[in-house]
């Protein structure tokens, strides 16, 4: 599991995020959540080692972050951030491949090729393989980029706001897939997300965040509650359950 | 997409063969048994700088794209080439063209590829002193000094002697012409583990292309490998700089052009393509301007007005982006 | 409200006072020696150096600080990006260009055929660039600028072709480097442009804000935004070519100048301009002194010491960009 204490950003004298602490267990989906500003993609960002942070602590599997080794840490944590704006002409199929530059260093061999096969099929992209990146819509774009982390087959799958530019039918897909890469597969599946019934529904834990701090963390019960939502989000709340999940309605009152 | 594999193997191996024979061409035309040792000892150097350089231009522009994510760039403008013609113009203003720095071919070269090479390290160094710095830093830092060195460049050569300019207006372009052989094996040593190197890691360098974020996550050091790549690539502009003057746009020209021929995105193979490929012109080119025309020197501003008119026509219809 | 007022108009006349000064400076700074004394006493050879030499050269220097700096403010709003000027979007480069091209081909023209066609050039050349920044979708604020100076030098490499053909590098050398001395009377009047061209800029000045935004957004407000990019990059070029024709390149100063400003003003342009030409002035005065001044008595072109510190300031201003850290 991921412990994060204490973890601190700051950019020109402000705090982005301060005094973070969080939990992001394996085989269980840890949605981080709160408006816009509240720190969420760099809380990622710190914890994956794509952004240094000013202060706090991260351990990852017991071994705190400044001691781990980028690649041997490639094999063990992948990130997918949210703007990925590509510049070669890469067929789907070419871009999943990376995923497993990790394991292999560019030369792929029979079991690269079946992890391949197998990400592709889980995100349903087979019959697009072949094409090219810039040939897709967004959505299917974001699949095969989903995909590639699936390839890199790691026990922590961290994914910055990957419902972005997805319909309702690919999103329902994709958080379906994470929540088996969780349960049946035991990874720790941590993603940042805006909408909170999705984050509701699909995910065991929740990090709630708000102006760089942690409000609330915990089980889903325990975070997606009224007062806790008030305070995160500042306009009134009311939660209903509805075949046993818990659904916000926050569009009138 | 089997195809296009298809006839990415086809297009290089026809680039190999017409490279071979145009080389061909260029080293045995019109030899015989009574000139031939004169010509060889002539063109053969010429032909192995014009291999060397065109191999260093073409690969270092292409890795440093790759470096700067971005295919417009070109290293040029990080002013080796303004450093080079102002080492030039201070030598011959202060020494006098006689003078053995500018004169002495392999004394010039020496000085010259080691300014360069220290000019770098300072650029570097300047700009990794700062943690988590964006490549285009370094490039702005790079143009301004570019900027500083062709402002010296004009005043100085506003005193030069008319007469001593023509004589250094000839290492203002570049120019296969009289070569000096020693030069050439001095060069093939630093360029050959250059290119190894990068041949070596053409693996991660293809990871780069998914951008920093996503080679982070797939285990790239890309600090690292951004520093080390760089050095390697300066070693190669400055000694081929050093080796045949200003090049400019070449390497951009050739990348592009490089890029539009072929299909595939894996370095190991566009590095091999783009060599083939600059090798061809260039080869060809000098050829053509000794055969059939009769001005040689003026090779590579053909080349960089054609470049630069390709660049431009590019530009328009926005096919770099 | 009262007190910033008072405030604002100190600072005016502590402008207008600087700019006296310096100009006095510059007046009786030289190798002829002139003193206040011989000209009220009348001296003709006095009067002579002041008005065909000095003060021609003082509103020379004035006219080409302002002219560029404003330049460059407006070639930002146009180019939505901060480090746009005549210096990185290829102007300059193209009125090289035509500057060689009509020195080559029409030789022995008037000054005005020259300036037409270096204007011309000029517009054609940065228009292209203008039209292909709006194709571009991200407008990343260091990759214009670059890809600006790309296209300046693909530009100049061009013009040194047909240098070279006709064997005029040395001389086009020479040219670039910009010079004030040899600024008579009678040969530095074309500058003058700088000032309607200023005062229609200054006029236009929120209509270049509002295109500053973007496309759509001035699109949105009625505004006809391609009639507006093309004012600007006519001014700009006409700016940029009475420059290049009488004094030379003068690198950096519409980037930094504008920058530096704004830096402290804000971006509202229509309050910036005069700032902006005010500023451009001084900077160009105070370099032009201490190239003269500096290995007396000869000259340093004021293009290398712009291009010291210019560049400095150009460095600064690029660590300093958020988007950059």
């Amino acid at each position: 599991m991921i412990k994060v204490s204490g973890l601190s950003k700051k950019y020109s004298g402000n705090y982005v995020v301060s005094n973070a602490d969080a939990l992001f267990p394996l085989g269980e989906v840890t949605s981080i959540i709160g408006p816009n500003g509240a720190g969420k993609s760099t809380l990622l960002s710190m914890v994956s080692r794509l952004t240094d942070s000013d202060a706090g602590e991260v351990l990852i599997a017991d071994k705190p972050l400044s001691e781990w080794d980028s690649k041997a840490l490639s094999k063990r944590l992948a990130v997918l951030r949210q703007s990925n704006n590509i510049n070669m002409r890469f067929t789907v199929e070419e871009l999943v491949a990376f995923g497993r530059f990790p394991h292999s260093q560019g030369r792929l061999t029979d079991n690269d090729q079946r992890i391949i096969n197998e990400a592709l099929q889980h995100l349903d992209i087979e019959h697009i393989k072949d094409k090219y990146l810039d040939q897709l819509s967004g959505g299917q774009r974001q699949m095969a980029f989903i995909a590639m982390t699936v390839a890199q087959d790691t026990e922590y799958l961290f994914l910055d706001e990957p419902l972005n530019n997805l319909d309702i039918k690919h999103s329902v897909e994709i958080m379906k897939i994470l929540r088996k890469l969780a349960h049946q597969f035991n990874k720790a599946v941590v993603i940042v997300i805006h909408d909170i019934n999705f984050a509701s529904c699909y995910s065991d834990n929740i990090v709630a965040m708000r102006q760089g701090e942690v409000i609330k963390s915990g089980k889903v019960e325990e975070v997606i509650e009224k007062s806790v939502m008030e305070s995160i989000y500042q306009i009134p709340f009311e939660i209903q359950q509805v075949n046993g999940k818990r659904i916000c309605l926050y569009y009138e009152h | 997409m089997l195809n296009a594999i298809k006839s990415d193997r086809f297009k290089i191996i026809f680039l190999a063969v017409v490279s071979v024979v145009i080389t061909g061409l260029f080293i045995g035309q019109g030899l015989n048994a009574d000139n031939y040792s004169f010509f060889l000892s002539l063109r053969i150097p010429k032909v192995l700088a014009i291999i060397l350089a065109s191999v260093a231009i073409s690969v270092s522009s292409l890795v440093f794209q790759t470096i700067t994510n971005n295919r417009i760039l070109t290293p040029s403008i990080l002013g080796f080439d303004s450093l080079y013609v102002m080492i030039q113009v201070i030598i011959v203003v202060s020494l006098g063209s006689m003078s053995m720095w500018f004169n002495d071919p392999i004394v010039n070269f020496l000085l010259s590829t080691l300014i360069m090479i220290g000019f770098s390290l300072l650029l570097f160094g300047l700009y990794f002193r700062r943690k988590n710095s964006n490549v285009f830093t370094l490039l702005l830092i790079g143009i301004v000094c570019g900027s500083l060195f062709s402002s010296v460049t004009s005043f100085f050569t506003m005193l030069i002697d008319p007469n001593e300019f023509a004589v250094l207006q000839n290492s203002m372009f570049a120019s296969f012409n009289n070569v000096n052989g020693d030069l050439v094996y001095w060069s093939i040593i630093p360029l050959t583990i250059c290119f190894t190197y990068l041949y070596r890691i053409s693996n991660t360098l293809d990871v780069l292309w998914l951008g920093a974020d996503n080679a982070k996550s797939l285990g790239v050091d890309t600090q690292k490998l951004t520093i080390r790549v760089m050095l390697v690539l300066t070693i190669m502009i400055a000694v081929s700089t050093a080796l045949v003057g200003p090049v400019l746009f070449f390497g951009l020209i050739v990348v592009s052009l490089t890029r539009e021929m072929f299909n595939r995105y894996q370095h190991r193979f566009l590095m091999l393509a783009c060599s083939l490929l600059s090798v061809v012109l260039l080869v060809g080119g000098q050829f053509l301007i000794e055969k059939v025309f009769s001005f040689d020197t003026t090779i590579s501003v053909i080349i960089n007005f054609a470049g630069g008119s390709y660049f431009l026509y590019l530009l328009m219809r926005n096919k770099l982006n | 409200m009262l007190n910033l007022k008072n405030l604002f108009t100190l600072n005016k006349l502590f402008a207008i006072f600087g700019l006296l000064i310096l100009g006095g400076l510059s007046l009786f700074v030289g190798i002829a020696n002139i003193d206040i004394y011989s000209l009220i006493s009348g001296d003709p050879q006095s009067q002579t150096i002041l008005f065909s030499s000095r003060l021609p050269r003082l509103l020379a220097i004035c006219l080409a600080g302002a002219g560029l700096s404003v330049a460059g403010l407006i070639m930002q709003q146009v180019c939505q990006n901060r480090f746009a000027s005549p210096s990185t979007t290829g102007t300059i480069d193209c009125a090289m260009l035509g500057y060689i091209v009509s020195l080559v081909f029409l030789s022995g023209a008037s000054q005005w055929l020259n300036l037409s066609v270096i204007f011309a050039f000029s517009v054609a050349g940065t228009l292209i660039f203008v039209r292909f920044l709006q194709t571009l979708k991200f407008k990343n604020t260091m990759l214009v600028p670059l890809i600006g100076i790309m296209y300046g030098n693909v530009i100049s490499a061009l013009a040194t072709f047909i240098a070279y053909r006709f064997d005029l590098v040395q001389t086009m050398s020479a040219w670039t480097v910009a010079n004030f001395s040899s600024v008579l009377q009678g040969n530095y009047e074309f500058l003058y442009l700088a000032l309607p061209a200023c005062i229609i800029a200054y006029y236009y000045a929120s209509q270049f804000s509002a295109a500053s935004v973007g496309e759509s957004f001035a699109k949105n407000i009625g505004l006809d935004y391609t009639k507006i990019v093309l004012i600007g990059v006519i001014i700009v070029a006409m700016l940029a070519s009475a420059v290049v024709m009488i004094v030379g390149v003068i690198p950096f100063l519409g980037l930094i100048v504008p920058n530096l400003v704004a830096l402290f003003m804000g971006d509202n342009m229509r309050r910036n301009l005069p700032w902006v030409a005010y500023w451009g002035i001084i900077m160009v005065l105070v370099c032009d002194v201490i190239g003269r001044v500096i290995i007396f008595p000869y000259e340093m072109p004021i293009s290398m010491i712009i291009s010291i510190f210019g560049g400095a300031v150009f460095i600064m201003l690029v660590l300093k960009d958020k988007s950059n850290a």
